[in-house]
């Protein structure tokens, strides 16, 4: 048994905790696939779900290309956009409809791309849990903000 | 590794001419737990012929110089599919690499296929890997009575899903994944590849199911179309075009 031992790995200063009859814990694979690993959930939420995301990919190409010549390159760039320039856009049903649209796409298109991040990275069940959780409550709170002021806007407010 | 072993191989080569034999460095990590909880790398020099492969090389070690050496192999012609390791960092098949496609100056590191358990040196646990092959059904599955002869086939149907017979279940693909490495609930690229296999075969009646299986939360939605697979697979197979012509099974099915 030294005999190898010297060939293989070295003991930790001289002695080692495993031999034949106590070998040392093997790392499990992340989540081995068991018999109570839950059993697969006939919905087709993922695909929707992927469908989506090349969708709303599509459309918010144009939509934020299209936003961000406006506010950053056309008419003397950024130093136009005061609250009187929103104020002037937001006038016409067009561009609110453009924001809004933006505002939903990009929230649900970030939110779900995070949601595969933390199920990929998350390890504990309970770390993916508040993870999703966190961001579910942040994406819901901002498209509600965002809809109320788009939809609430008064450009005479003082 | 004791010197004498290697002064007497280097001796032995001498004497036989060796003009084609040059030095390699094999830097193998080893584990084994009966010695240790904590994996090492281990270093071998060997005279070899650099046309020869990498499963020589573990031969030469475990037959010459360190008989505790584990690792699988069977065929060690590329048809088994047991020697998948992560050789020089990419997950390849021992017995279908050259020394010399290595650029053998710098030592050529060999590991176990990560994301499965190792359980001695390079053999790790496959059960995950087969329990999802086993999942999608990989057989042929028909309804109503056999026929009495053979059940024919056009060539150009036999030729839909002719990329992939060709797996050996070698695990050179799952294993590379991302996707599996984080979350070992992922059905993995070679699971993926045996069910397009019968999924394409104009003789299965049971595409539906493993269309259904797939469409799961664990299945071909966690594809991140990173390549990593069709750059691994030893048999050359197109594994992510596989994984997205089920994609698109399952979409046009929807739509
Ligand atoms: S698809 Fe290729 S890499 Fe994957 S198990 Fe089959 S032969 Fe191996
Ligand atoms: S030993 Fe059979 S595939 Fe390499």
């Amino acid at each position: 048994m030294s005999a190898d031992t010297s060939s293989a790995v070295d003991p930790v200063e001289g002695v080692s905790l495993y031999d034949v009859d106590n070998p040392a814990p093997v790392i499990e694979p992340p989540r081995k696939r068991t018999k109570k690993t839950p059993k697969s959930t006939r919905t087709n939420f993922e695909l929707y779900g992927w469908l989506f995301m090349r969708l709303s990919g599509v459309v918010l190409v144009v939509l934020v290309l299209g936003h961000l010549l406006i506010q950053l390159v056309l008419d003397g760039g950024v130093s136009k956009v005061g609250f009187a320039f929103v104020a002037g856009r937001w006038a016409s049903p067009f561009w609110q409809g453009w924001d809004l649209l933006m505002l939903w796409l990009a929230m649900l298109h970030g939110a779900n791309g995070l949601r595969t991040v933390i199920n990929d990275y998350a390890e504990r069940p309970k770390t993916r849990f508040w993870l999703k959780n966190l961001l579910y409550a942040a994406t819901v709170f901002t498209v509600l903000l965002g809809t109320l002021v788009i939809f609430t806007f008064d450009p005479n407010i003082r | 590794m004791s010197t004498t072993t290697l002064e007497k191989s280097a001796a032995s080569a001498e004497s036989e001419a060796p003009a084609h034999l040059i030095t390699v460095t094999f830097r193998v990590r080893r584990f084994n737990p009966e010695i240790s909880d904590q994996a090492t790398w281990q270093d071998f020099q060997l005279e070899i012929d650099p046309k020869e492969r990498v499963l020589d090389g573990l031969h030469k070690i475990k037959w010459d110089h360190d008989g505790t050496l584990t690792f699988r192999r069977s065929c060690a012609h590329g048809i088994c599919g047991s020697d998948a390791m992560r050789i020089n960092g990419k997950n390849r098949l021992a017995c279908k690499t050259l020394i010399k496609d290595l650029n053998p100056s710098k030592p050529i590191t060999v590991e176990p296929i990560k994301g499965l358990t190792v359980l001695k040196d390079l053999v790790v646990d496959m059960e995950p890997f087969f329990q999802a092959y086993r999942d999608v059904m990989p057989f042929l599955i028909t309804k109503g009575n056999e026929p009495t002869r053979e059940r024919l086939q056009t060539a150009e149907d036999r030729e839909r899903f002719d990329d992939t017979t060709k797996c050996i279940l070698c695990a050179a693909c799952t294993s590379s994944c991302p996707v599996f490495w984080n979350d070992g609930q992922y059905f993995g690229p070679a699971a993926i590849v045996n069910a397009h296999r019968f999924i394409f075969d104009s003789r299965d009646e049971a595409g539906e199911q493993r269309l259904e299986i797939l469409n799961d939360k664990d299945g071909v939605w966690r594809c991140r179309t990173t390549f990593n697979c069709t750059d691994a697979c030893p048999r050359g197979i197109e594994v992510t075009k596989a994984i997205q012509e089920v994609k698109r099974a399952l979409i046009t099915r929807r739509f």
